[in-house]
């Protein structure tokens, strides 16, 4: 048990949280040929694309709705109105995820009020999918705007089906699932004879191709057409990270369907737990070759255990990120001797630590200055400044890695994850020391 | 306030394109209207945070919600010989409560909380479109913070709807002249002074123009702003010389210097091995001593010499290249003179940014108008790259992957960049980087299809 510390300190650090709309932004690009669009002044976006393009090293399709100061009192509906009708003449997406920002939610506008006259008055946008989500800036991290932009998927996309259900099972991946951790989540439920339906899919829109040609929108991910046929006849809806809980539900609510919710899949019981579901699911028994990767999981226990014992190990997160990266250190002996998370979740009290800051990466320095330093720091790229002043390893994961090559493909769920998990960092550890 | 102020700088009397304008359009100022749905760039208080935060031992304070300094810190790539404290990101991250209440409190709180823990000599606090939008005084809370804190705390008015980048940087510059440059004065000025303005230091590039200062003997007081210091920003008024390096930014800070303390200035810019010379000439002759004009000369004919001796055997690689500039930071002509250098071919460049005079000077090295771009879609980007109608794209980062994913050769040429181009030095290195570029074996495997595409 740990004792979640919120500072509320007027001043942000070395800030470790990020923008919700930056959140919804990435949530969206996981549906195929869509187009997210930020309702705010046109640097919320540039910061907003810059991020993602250097983290995912791919060309970003974001636009902006470009807010000025005169727009922005007066109401900003007509530069909604416009920037849809640009949009679909010049990128012809099929989806629009229109994300307000905090300049127009301080204004108070009312979007969802206003979107339906907009679309019944433009014909050119018929047959395109205008997503609105309200997330504010001032309100969350990360992991709120894509899980506020993913119940708003469901609300806009799921549909209610009386046919027979089909073989076929929908993921809600959280935010800290990267690409190549649902690509290898689809194959798992896939060998289990089973079609998986990711909401959102970056695996399939930010895995790193190259089309032959230029492509204004995403280009990959869930289709729209999928998922308004499959999302209500699936058997199951399996959500990954506590954030993805409200998604589920909406979902469940909406389409009958049932859906578990699995606090992590990094870890071999938390594996066990995703292949008993499977297995119920399918009724099918776990495939041999995942057998085979749960033995290698084991082994790769068994030969890091020694590296992780007793050594003091710092994590900085978004919750579901600091949860299934925590657990996973006390889980092989290591001591969570820092955990940081920049936006409170009850569950952090969960975490085998003494207490978990509410804060930012001056928080996290000055934790493992208490702890009198530690042997490995868990966080995204931006810990880089912090570690080398006090010489300590960095492991970079979570978002943004932006001075690392492949930062899409790293895999930690699954058996097969979590097994390169803990080579990668044993690894570091067996540095640290040697 | 901010609204006339705003004004005052669309009619900068020195800038070249303000002068080709009518009343009408002067009014409307120098930002296009952006079109909803289709701009690109970046917003005011980007601008002014890109001119300041390399004041390296201040503290760079952001009062809005997360995404302006959360989603943005750590990102440019301006280098420092001495602290680092202006790579950190500090921002109020206003809640919603915040909002409703009012933040100035808490920016307030926040001043004191960086001053407690940082001890620098200034605070910048950076103003945002939702601290605007809710009425927060920061000019108040900054006088307030300076005078019960005693070190200076300096608002900088330049909310991200205001404007463009550009006119961030300008904003920045406005700043700068009404509560820093003139607070101090050095104890050591010397007859050889001068400022650079303009200047960022992106990828370290004043290492590659300080070495020729220094071997002539005249004294960088600062760069506004790159790897500077507070104490020598504020006391840079007493150069003797301002050399203005991205001519629209900071004109008007130059022509201001020059009202209120004299300073003559001049424009120029350190890419390419001509203009390189013509700078470092200006600079020299604005400082009217003939023994230092002589030096000049003989450093010039030196480096010239040596750059080329150490360019040659690329030119013969890179003759008839084609190259295409998307290049905001750097000006487009200076690059194309740089290009052509080495005989390279130039067969696009954005002049979206530039001026009357820039867009003569582009004519007359390109003898046309065919080269210059008013806007380059990236969809036309795309089809010029994979089409070979260029070799290489020469850009920023965010449309590097149109690039790359028509499997073409791109250089970074903006200011996220990790190599420098300027000076002498500079020269080199670009034409090194082009050529490694161009000529890395992965083009040929790249391009050839799949065996299964293969008809």
């Amino acid at each position: 048990m740990a004792t979640v510390l919120a500072t509320n300190k007027p001043l942000s650090a070395s800030p470790l949280k990020l923008s919700a709309p930056l959140g919804a932004a990435m949530a969206f690009l996981g549906l195929d040929e869509c187009l997210p669009l930020f309702h705010g002044s046109q640097g919320c976006t540039a910061f907003a694309m810059v991020m993602m393009v250097r983290h995912f090293r791919e060309a970003i399709p974001l636009q902006t709705t470009a807010m000025n100061e005169i727009a922005t009192i007066l109401g900003g509906m007509d530069h909604v109105e416009q920037a849809l009708l640009n949009i679909a003449e010049r990128a012809k997406p099929k989806v629009i995820g229109l994300v307000s920002t905090a300049l127009v939610d301080t204004r108070g506008e009312d979007m969802a009020g206003d979107l339906p006259r907009i679309l019944e008055r433009n014909r050119a946008l018929d047959g395109v999918a205008v997503i609105p989500v309200s997330a504010p800036d001032f309100e969350g991290s990360l992991e709120t705007g894509w899980s506020k932009a993913v119940t708003a998927m469901v609300a806009a996309l799921a549909e209610k089906s009386d046919a027979e259900p089909l073989d076929c099972v929908t993921l809600l991946p959280g935010c800290h699932l990267t690409p190549g951790d649902v690509e290898h989540l689809k194959d798992v439920i896939e060998a289990f004879g089973l079609i998986a339906l990711a909401l959102p899919d970056l695996s399939g829109s930010l895995d790193g191709v190259v089309p032959g040609r230029y492509v204004p929108t995403t280009l990959g991910g869930l289709k729209l057409d999928e998922a308004r046929a499959k999302l209500g006849r699936a058997k199951l809806t399996i959500a990954v990270g506590e954030h993805m809980r409200p998604a589920a539900e909406a979902l469940a609510a909406k389409t009958g369907v049932p859906f578990v919710l699995l606090d992590r899949l990094t870890g071999l019981e938390a594996v066990d737990r995703l292949m008993v579901t499977l297995s119920t699911a399918s009724g099918r028994p776990v495939p041999a070759r995942l057998r085979r990767q749960r033995d290698q999981l084991v082994d790769a226990m068994l030969d890091g255990h020694f590296f992780f014992g007793g050594q003091d190990i710092a994590v900085a997160g978004e919750p579901d990120f600091l949860w299934s990266m925590g657990q996973l250190i006390s889980e092989m002996g290591g001591h969570l001797a820092a955990a940081v998370s920049p936006i409170p979740a009850p569950f952090l009290a969960d975490l085998t630590c003494d207490r978990v800051m509410i804060g930012d990466f001056e928080d996290l320095e000055d934790q493992m200055l208490e702890a009198g330093g530690v042997d490995l720091v868990i966080a995204n790229a931006n810990a880089r400044q912090l570690c080398r002043r006090h010489s300590t390893a960095l492991f970079r994961a979570g978002f943004p890695v932006f001075d690392r090559l492949g930062a899409a493909h790293q895999t930690s769920v699954g058996y097969r994850g979590t097994r390169d998990l803990i080579f990668q960092l044993g690894n570091m550890l067996m540095d640290h020391h040697s | 306030m901010l609204k006339a102020r705003i004004e005052q700088l669309h009619n900068e009397p020195d800038c070249a394109v303000n002068q080709g304008k009518s009343d009408a359009a002067r009014k409307k100022g120098c930002g296009k209207s952006l079109t909803p749905g289709a701009a690109a760039g970046g917003c005011c208080f980007d601008g002014a945070k890109i001119a300041l935060q390399p004041i390296t031992d201040a503290v760079h304070l952001v009062h809005g919600p997360i995404a302006c300094e959360g989603n943005s810190w750590d990102g440019r790539n301006t280098g420092s010989s001495g602290s680092d404290l202006y790579r950190r990101g500090f921002t109020t991250d206003l809640s919603n409560l915040d909002i409703i209440h009012g933040g100035e409190k808490k920016l307030y709180k926040a001043i004191k909380a960086a001053i407690t823990r940082h001890a620098p000599p200034a605070v910048f606090v950076y103003q945002t479109c939702v601290g605007s939008l809710i009425g927060d005084d920061i000019a108040a809370v900054c006088k307030a913070a300076t005078e019960r804190l005693g070190i200076p705390v300096i608002p900088v008015e330049a909310p991200g709807f205001v404007g463009s980048k550009s006119l961030g940087n300008r904003l920045a510059g406005e700043a700068l002249l009404d509560h820093v440059i003139g607070t101090r004065t050095p104890a050591d000025i010397g007859p050889t002074d001068i400022n650079l303005l303009g200047e960022y230091n992106v990828a370290g590039e004043l290492d590659q123009v300080r070495p020729l200062f220094a071997e002539l003997g005249i004294r960088l007081r600062t760069s506004i702003t790159g790897d500077a210091r507070y104490a020598d920003v504020a006391g840079c008024h007493t150069a003797k010389v301002n050399f203005v390096v991205c001519s629209q930014a900071l004109v008007t800070l130059a022509r201001k210097m020059k009202e209120r303390w004299g300073i003559p200035y001049t424009e120029g810019s350190f890419y390419g091995i001509s203009d390189t010379s013509e700078a470092l000439r200006n600079i020299a002759k604005l400082l009217g001593d003939p023994a230092l004009m002589e030096r000049t000369e003989a450093l010039i004919a030196r480096r010239e010499a040596e750059t080329w001796a150490a360019i040659l055997p690329y030119r013969a690689r890179l003759t008839g290249k084609r190259a295409l500039l998307y290049t905001g930071g750097v000006k487009s002509w200076s690059m194309i003179s740089a290009m052509h250098d080495i005989g390279m071919e130039v067969v696009g460049t954005s002049v979206r940014k530039s001026t009357a005079e820039d867009k003569q000077r582009i004519r007359d090295l390109t003898g046309g108008d065919e080269v210059m771009l008013d806007q380059l879609a990236p969809r036309e980007m795309y089809r010029i790259l994979a089409s070979r109608e260029a070799d290489i794209l020469m850009s920023g980062g965010r449309t590097q992957f149109v690039a790359l994913k028509a499997r073409s050769p791109w250089l970074d040429s903006n200011q996220e960049r990790h190599q420098g181009y300027a000076g002498y030095d500079g020269m080199v290195a670009l034409v090194r980087d082009i050529d490694r570029a161009l000529s890395n074996p992965i083009w040929e495997q790249v391009r050839r299809p799949a065996p299964w595409e293969v008809t």
